[in-house]
């Protein structure tokens, strides 16, 4: 635990805003696009935007997996929950969705389906060896950090013969993010990226290293405690008053150049790249997501049931797509705080913990709704 | 036949209403909640009642598991409608034990279930009078549910409610946060981790006797159960139709409770407690209050963690550990795991 309240001190806290305060040049503005949402949720959890000058701007990125995750995707997991009857075992941030006719997961459950809440993908491992005679399918969601999981699972799955379970396999890519958002075509103005950390346990710092020389934005892979969160800030408003395209690594008691090896041994002998992904609020991204390998395809949910797809639309005037692409803030979107809240959400930003809206709403509406009179009830 | 309490299960019959039903009345229930009222066997007990006003409270419990560090299913029913009425000011005096047994319970989980409930009772004085129990078929409950309802009087002058906080008064807090959340999560099937913690379950009447001696004109008392501090606060600043502004740094928590739910990404904040209470007093009182407090074991280590504030949006906030501004908000749903 002492490690924690070293993470959290008052004091460290001070002396690092009055260093920003003093590095952050008057005449600019300084826009840092924090890539995960465990950063946005650290930020709004310990109101580090309070201690910022105001000249120094969190602009909200895409790094939450249940975000990022469009529609049609709940709605095929949904479909092999009630029409193949399958165990569906979910990560509980995807419970609350809502997708198609803006029916969540829950609501299916509540209806009859077999869905079951893990935490780690060796629950569903139990979960299948305890129910041989169903078939159990892991809804595999996340970034390259819960990637490994999933791989060790199917090496599992195969070396014991457990053939009722198999993966719907959304893991999706760090960097093919962090190049959309580079890449859109009406790019927003960010100055510098607060980088993922978690994940680069895994990928380690180096895969930033080209996109940040291409597009001339310097990186800083950024813990999630609220001081790695300050520190990192602070590193990049210095790296941008020296006009540098760095790569740093502010997270150096976790994350190494190079990342984890074994982890990433696991990720290649399960996973390729899918050809395409689509992403919500991304879009359609080329060699974003991963599929798993053909030597597996027992494992893969996707081979061995009939998906239907469907396209399903986000809700009118949801501007979740907007603000995973860092182009808006939760407040500028017209359903925020009005039909769409925690209790009723319209968009997946709203519903993940991880999610800008969430954070928006349950941490900082005090300072964003200061005309809505309206109390909020559960 | 006589009961197998060592390794006999409850069967559809011990709820016919019939001999095996008597049975385990007189042998579980009878025995160990021996009490003049329960013992003249009638369908209802009947009891005088002092002149004044009389508090009544129910909740019904469906924990899982039924046993966890620092307590089980039964005493939790106890203190838990025990706290409830005692959160009026007043003082509890009986209990009611409605009990849904399902098929293939095990009587000797169920005898110390009973035993427990006997013994949390005879500690904090009230007694359990009247009863009732079920049973429903396998698969169709969570091996024991337990509905206690209570009653009590508060006395003349003594006048509480989650509606009378206003602007300017002070917040206390009457020990640490997470307790009982933490530890029955430890116990989870899916979710065994090594902890320490034990469940602060514990009947809290007697701390409130104390705290209404020194001050009685107390505005607001609640046991923050199910939803946490969090919610508790939110739901008195709703009915009282007022902001709060809390501090966290004064916000007391174990070391391990804090451990675990940065593990598990919780927020202690909404994690349940069950044998702590928020007190609201006028800032004037508030010195005398904590004081008294402190002085009971249940209360040691109260301190006052915020202020009542004029607000129309009725929002509580915090001021952080590092400074910083937040909403603390109403819990949306049960926290899940974070997975990222």
């Amino acid at each position: 635990m002492k490690y924690i309240d070293e993470f959290r001190d008052q004091q460290t806290a001070r002396r690092i805003a009055a260093a920003i305060k003093q590095a952050a040049q008057a005449e600019r503005h300084y826009r840092l696009m924090e890539f995960c949402g465990g950063h946005t949720h650290a930020i709004f959890r310990y109101g580090i935007q309070d201690l910022m000058p105001a000249n120094v701007e969190f602009v909200h990125g895409p790094g939450c997996p249940v975000c990022v995750l469009p529609a049609a995707r709940i709605d095929e997991a949904m479909q092999l929950a009630e029409q193949h009857d399958v165990i569906l075992c979910i990560y509980g941030d995807m419970m609350r969705v809502p997708a198609g006719s803006r029916r969540s997961l829950m609501q299916a459950k509540a209806d009859g389906a077999d869905i079951r809440m893990i935490y780690s993908t060796q629950d569903a491992l139990q979960i299948a060896r305890d129910n041989l005679d169903r078939q159990v399918v892991f809804f595999a969601i996340g970034f390259e950090t819960t990637t490994p999981a999933t791989a060790v699972a199917i090496k599992q799955a195969a070396a014991a013969g457990l053939e009722n379970f198999s993966v719907f396999c959304n893991h999706v890519l760090t960097p093919a993010a962090l190049g959309a958002i580079l890449n859109a075509p009406e790019p927003v103005t960010i100055d510098a990226f607060l980088g993922p950390s978690h994940v680069s346990t895994i990928i380690g710092s180096r895969p930033y290293e080209r996109l940040a020389k291409e597009y001339g934005k310097p990186i800083v892979v950024a813990g999630f405690e609220p001081l790695d969160v300050m520190q990192s800030a602070l590193m990049a408003i210095r790296l941008v008053n020296d006009g540098s395209h760095e790569v740093k690594n502010e997270y150096s008691r976790a994350v190494t150049r190079d990342g984890n090896s074994k982890a990433q041994t696991f990720m290649t002998e399960i996973f390729e790249l899918r050809d395409s992904f689509e992403w919500r609020g991304l879009g359609v991204i080329a060699d974003s997501a991963l599929q798993i390998r053909s030597e597996f395809s027992t494992f893969d949910a996707e081979k061995r049931f009939v998906i239907e797809t469907h396209a399903i639309s986000d809700v009118k005037g949801c501007a979740c797509p907007e603000i995973l692409r860092g182009q808006k803030k939760p407040v500028e979107c017209k359903l925020f705080g009005t039909v769409c809240t925690p209790a009723n959400p319209m968009g997946s930003c709203m519903v993940s913990s991880e999610g800008a809206c969430a954070a928006y709403w349950s941490y900082g509406r005090h300072r964003v709704c200061q005309d809505v009179n309206k109390p909020h009830e559960p | 036949m006589s009961l197998d309490l060592r390794n006999g299960v409850i069967n559809m019959g011990h709820g016919s209403g019939g001999r095996a039903t008597s049975e385990l009345i007189e042998t579980l229930f009878l025995k160990h909640f021996d009490n003049e009222l329960l013992r003249q066997g009638n369908d209802q007990a009947c009891f005088n009642v002092a002149a004044g006003r009389m508090v009544m409270s129910t909740d019904s419990h469906v924990i899982s598991p039924l046993f966890f560090p620092g307590g089980d299913i039964g005493s939790l029913a106890v203190h838990g409608t025990i706290n409830d009425v005692a959160m009026s000011g007043a003082r509890p005096l009986y209990l009611s034990a409605g009990f849904i047994l399902e098929e293939g319970f095990p009587l000797a989980d169920l005898e110390r279930i009973v035993i427990s409930m006997a013994g949390a009772a005879k500690q904090a004085g009230v007694k359990i009078i009247c009863g009732d129990t079920k049973v429903v078929d396998k698969g169709k409950g969570d091996g024991v549910f337990i509905n206690t309802t209570g009653v009590g009087v508060v006395s003349a002058g003594v006048n509480i409610s989650g509606d009378q906080a206003r602007p300017g008064d002070v917040i206390l807090l009457s020990g640490t946060i997470g307790d009982h959340g933490i530890a029955v999560l430890s116990k989870r099937e899916n979710l065994d981790f090594e902890t320490r913690i034990e469940s602060d379950s514990a009947a809290l009447h007697d701390l409130v006797t104390v705290m209404i001696k020194a001050v009685p004109q107390i505005h607001c008392l609640r046991d923050p159960t199910r939803g946490g501090l969090a919610t508790t606060l939110n739901e008195l600043a709703k009915q009282s139709a007022v902001g709060m502004q809390l501090r966290e740094v004064d916000i007391p928590m174990r070391t391990e409770v804090a451990a675990a739910c940065e593990l598990l990404g919780l927020d202690p904040l909404y994690i349940a407690n069950e044998g702590k209470l928020i007190a609201i007093c006028a800032a004037a009182d508030a010195k005398l209050l904590l004081s008294v407090m402190r002085k009971h074991p249940l209360g040691r280590d109260a301190v006052i963690i915020g202020e009542v504030l004029p607000d129309k949006r009725q929002l509580v906030q915090m001021q952080t550990v590092f400074g910083g501004q937040r909403l603390v908000d109403w819990l949306m749903a049960d926290q899940l795991p974070r997975i990222c």
